[in-house]
């Protein structure tokens, strides 16, 4: 059994307040196995520029304080983040619910975020940890999506899409990224749901929620969660779960967007303010307790 | 966190392992297959982070398969799989260590009592042994194994020591693993004796 300081990112709610562990800087802790960025020639087409130094991911580790896994240790480069986003499959197809606010430690950046990236028309995935790291990273997803279809005629399932995903993910383990993503979308084997973040995990699952609302949104999902949902329903829950989030989670916020992914690729659903949302089920509790 | 049992007795091999995905507070999953069948009569008990245990067990056994399919189908003895296995978790140490700790079982004709079990870690260190615990639940079921595992045991009296071991757990081990998934290596094969929560019912 080994320490659990070895496991990068463990602390995925643990947005920016991680106490640095000092003994982990000279730690080399890249990729698993032979899953090393095979080369890391600066410059090539295609290829991602890593910091050209002996060691990159020690690099990153002392110059950026990511949200996930090194706090501040005077880093120059620092982001912090909050977000809640969900997904579930249910016998309807898909849900995937975000918010949409971006903070910086305890300044709210921006209220109308885009957490929901669509890949293609089959294939949604959404953003938790770093924005730029999970759009980078996706739109990265989307070329090789799309060229897989160039190649096999045929498109790529959900499974060997987030695989995909998760390889890059686990060649840049210890460098710092943060990224907590679901993949969703629908193939030859019907709906499909995964869950692939920074350490290289990579889930498949009925549902999921990431960030750091997630804990809440798991609450009424948990709860409230059944298979056969009709296809309203499932919007109601997907969207109360994100309210109940962000009105207990200071980070998570503002707008949200839901999208429900059928047989015939994605649909956007709505995107409403949850400061809305909270009046109308105020209304609701009360109509429900007058009547009652 | 994770668990991973394995006891061996007269004619194969038991592994056990808890099923659960856990990162921060926050348990994600509780109905993972972490036991890699490896060839017909080969399984691994892997624990570690999901990306390493995904990576080290597909890795292990396709080139296992690999070798199957470019030697006509001749098959490793569980000991030469477990130098294997030992061999990459070595070689990947000095460069991106996977961490993962291994229990490896299989069932070979030719072995005295039919099963044999090998437990290894990350560092590459690979012992046979008749029984092993690994992650905090060896803590607790080591002493449990010592004192029940015995010579000529059959496969029902090796599952029910298995399940003695997950009764403690449940009862002393502060980490919530309501389910553990249990295989059976013996002269038929892998077969998955019992689960918690099905695998593949997602």
């Amino acid at each position: 059994m080994f320490g659990s300081s070895l496991v990068i990112g463990d602390d995925i709610l643990d947005i920016g307040s991680h106490k640095f562990d000092a003994g982990r800087t000279d730690q080399r802790a890249i990729g698993s196995g032979a899953m090393i960025p095979a080369r890391l020639a600066l410059g090539e087409p295609g290829q991602f520029d890593v910091p050209d130094v002996p060691d990159p991911a020690h690099f990153c580790r002392n110059n950026f304080a990511s949200a996930c896994g090194n706090g501040d240790q005077g880093q120059s480069v620092k982001f912090a983040k909050g977000t809640t986003t969900l997904a579930f499959k249910f016998d309807g197809g898909i849900i995937v619910s975000v918010d949409s606010r971006s903070t910086m430690g305890a300044y709210i950046a921006s209220g109308t975020v885009k957490k929901v990236i669509e890949i293609n028309p089959f294939l949604l995935g959404t953003m938790a940890g770093g924005a730029a790291d999970c759009s980078f990273w996706e739109r990265n997803l989307g070329t090789q999506c799309r060229m897989y279809e160039l190649r096999n005629k045929k498109r790529i399932t959900v499974a060997a899409a987030s695989k995909l995903l998760a390889n890059t993910m686990n060649s840049y383990r210890g460098y710092g990224l943060s990224m907590g993503t679901m993949i969703t979308g629908w193939d030859g084997t019907g709906p499909q749901l995964y869950y692939v973040d920074n350490d290289g995990t990579r889930l498949h699952g009925r549902y999921f929620s990431v960030g750091s609302g997630s804990t809440y949104a798991y609450g009424v999902l948990d709860t409230y969660y059944r298979t056969d949902l009709t296809v309203d329903e499932a919007i109601d829950l997907g969207k109360r779960a994100i309210y109940h989030a962000c009105h207990r989670d200071a980070m998570s916020g503002s707008i949200n967007n839901l999208y429900h992914v059928t047989r015939d690729g994605w649909v956007k659903i709505h995107a409403i303010d949850v400061n809305d949302m909270h009046y109308e089920y105020l209304e609701e509790k009360r109509n429900a307790m007058a009547s009652s | 966190m994770d668990t991973v049992f394995g006891i061996s007795y007269d004619g194969g091999v038991v592994l056990a392992t808890d099923q659960v995905n856990a990162r921060s507070i926050l348990m994600y999953q509780q109905n993972l297959d972490k036991i890699a069948e490896l060839s017909s009569h080969s399984a691994m008990g892997v624990s570690g982070p999901n990306c390493d245990l995904v990576n080290f067990s597909e890795y292990i056994s396709k080139n296992l398969k690999l070798y199957e399919l470019s030697n006509d189908g001749a098959k490793l003895s569980t000991h030469a799989q477990a130098n294997f296995c030992r061999g990459e978790l070595a070689k990947a140490l000095r460069k991106g260590p996977f961490q993962v700790n291994v229990i490896l079982g299989g069932y070979d004709e030719k072995a005295p009592t039919g099963g044999s079990l090998y437990v290894m870690d990350y560092l590459g260190s690979c012992t046979k042994a008749k029984f092993g615990a690994q992650g905090y639940a060896s803590n607790f079921c080591l002493s449990i194994m010592d004192r029940d595992w015995g010579e000529g045991m059959d496969e029902d009296m090796a599952v029910k020591l298995v399940e003695k071991c997950i009764r403690e757990l449940e009862m002393r081990f502060l980490i919530n693993q309501k389910n553990f998934i249990i295989k059976v290596i013996d002269k038929e094969g892998v077969r998955t004796l019992k689960y918690g929560a099905d695998p593949a019912d997602n």
